[in-house]
């Protein structure tokens, strides 16, 4: 991708390279954090912002790394980053600090952000590293808001936490799907969304590993 | 003896790493369509937790946490903010002399284990197992068992999805939900079965 410009680096991995879908990169930390939309939004922004400046200063040094301790280096920038984020989040919004608890501290560990570093950051200059960043960022958003409206509309009937079909504990009418606040949920919602997502874009479909053969046989007639 | 057999239990069971949590899923997905691959990477998933996380649970206790450095003369410090920087640095640095050991002396799980081990260092089921070590403030006895209990229960939760998906290869999926989107939709309902082991405690 020596001649990417921009905006294809920029947009590519929201819908045609999506990093959850298709890279299966970085689902780990999660899931966990989509029962409810403002925690989600948070920890969207703590993943961008770590991403898009973890591939700036890995591509700003990245002529300077020894190739044998790259993975050390690279790590001990995208930890830095994170600590970070997680004071100022201390800092700022300790209710919803509390709520994420150690999925802040994930983030290291996510393999989109390590993954854009090696893949994406080492071999390009700062500033298309950097809209990668965020690009890779919003791709893992998209799907993660995705998985948090469905989960909270229909686990809890409101939206960041505004209540918008009124539950029956509260005297409405919707009885809220207590399943979705689970975590089985999580994983049948991200199935079908990969399942859409692949109807709609038919070249990201996997080969299968085994063809089933034409009905052959004619005791059945 | 009670309670660590009820931590145990909990940390296999109720609080899978894999299904209840959603740690290690990269590697969860990655590596789990064949059942010996998938063997390997958990047997090398229990030996790491098991060393990593009560190394962890020292070094906080020791350093990080506040006041840990009072036989310093240095009551007030308070260096839990190092703790993510640290943690993972003991994690990689584990891994590493983990897979140097077992070259020299035991050089047939070496072999097996093969590419796992470094993979290690960036599975967030080993980093995640820290870090509710420190926030459910386990003491060191906890701390062993606690990071063998979680290790077990993600090698038992992947060897089991693989066992389903070296079955599943044979089946006719709709096309766009072929490979990780009935993956996904599997795990979800392994998940789902492992909800029932809630509220077991002893």
């Amino acid at each position: 991708m020596a001649d990417a410009s921009a905006k294809q680096v920029l947009f590519e991995p929201i819908f045609s390279n999506n990093p959850i879908a298709l890279q299966i990169l970085g689902i780990c930390s999660a899931l966990a954090v989509t029962t409810s939309m403002n925690v989600t939004i948070v920890m969207c922004l703590a993943v961008i912002a770590v991403t898009a400046f973890s591939n700036l200063a890995v591509s700003l040094v990245r002529t300077q790394i020894p190739g044998s301790i790259r993975i050390i280096v690279q790590m001990t920038i995208i930890a830095s980053l994170v600590i970070v984020v997680d004071q100022i989040l201390k800092a700022y919004a300790y209710e919803i600090s509390k709520q994420l608890s150690v999925f802040v501290g994930l983030i290291i560990t996510n393999c989109i952000v390590m993954g854009r570093a090696e893949g994406f950051a080492m071999k390009n200059g700062p500033w298309l590293s950097f809209l990668d960043g965020i690009g890779n960022g919003l791709g893992y958003s998209v799907l993660l808001l995705f998985v948090a409206f469905f989960r909270e509309l229909l686990g809890a009937g409101s939206l960041f936490g505004i209540s918008l079909m009124p539950t029956v504990n509260e005297g409405g009418w919707y009885i809220p799907n207590g399943l979705l606040l689970l975590p089985p949920s999580a994983f049948f919602i991200i199935g079908l969304a990969i399942w859409g997502l692949r109807t709609w874009k038919p070249d990201q479909v996997e080969e299968a590993d085994y063809k089933m053969s034409r009905h052959k046989a004619k005791e059945a007639f | 003896m009670e309670h660590y057999i009820s931590l145990i239990l909990k940390a296999v069971f109720v609080e899978n790493m894999a299904l209840a949590f959603f740690l290690g899923m990269c590697t969860f997905l990655a590596i789990s369509k064949k059942i010996e691959a998938a063997l390997g990477l958990g047997i090398a998933v229990v030996v790491v937790l098991t060393v990593t996380v009560p190394v962890n649970n020292l070094l906080y206790n020791g350093i990080l946490r506040e006041g840990a450095l009072d036989w310093a003369g240095l009551p007030n410090v308070d260096l839990s903010f190092l703790g993510l920087l640290s943690y993972i640095g003991v994690i990689a640095a584990i891994v590493q002399i983990m897979e140097m050991v077992l070259d020299k002396y035991i050089p047939a799980l070496y072999a097996a284990l093969g590419v796992f081990l470094p993979l290690i260092t960036v599975n967030c089921a080993i980093l995640g197992a820290s870090l509710f070590m420190v926030e459910r403030d386990y003491t060191f006895g906890e701390s062993v068992v606690y990071g063998f209990g979680a290790g077990l229960g993600w090698a038992l939760a992947i060897v089991a999805l693989a066992g389903i998906r070296e079955k599943l290869k044979y089946s006719d999926v709709p096309e766009g939900l072929r490979g990780l989107g009935i993956t996904f939709i599997t795990v979800g309902l392994m998940s789902l079965g492992f909800m029932s082991f809630s509220g077991i405690s002893l």
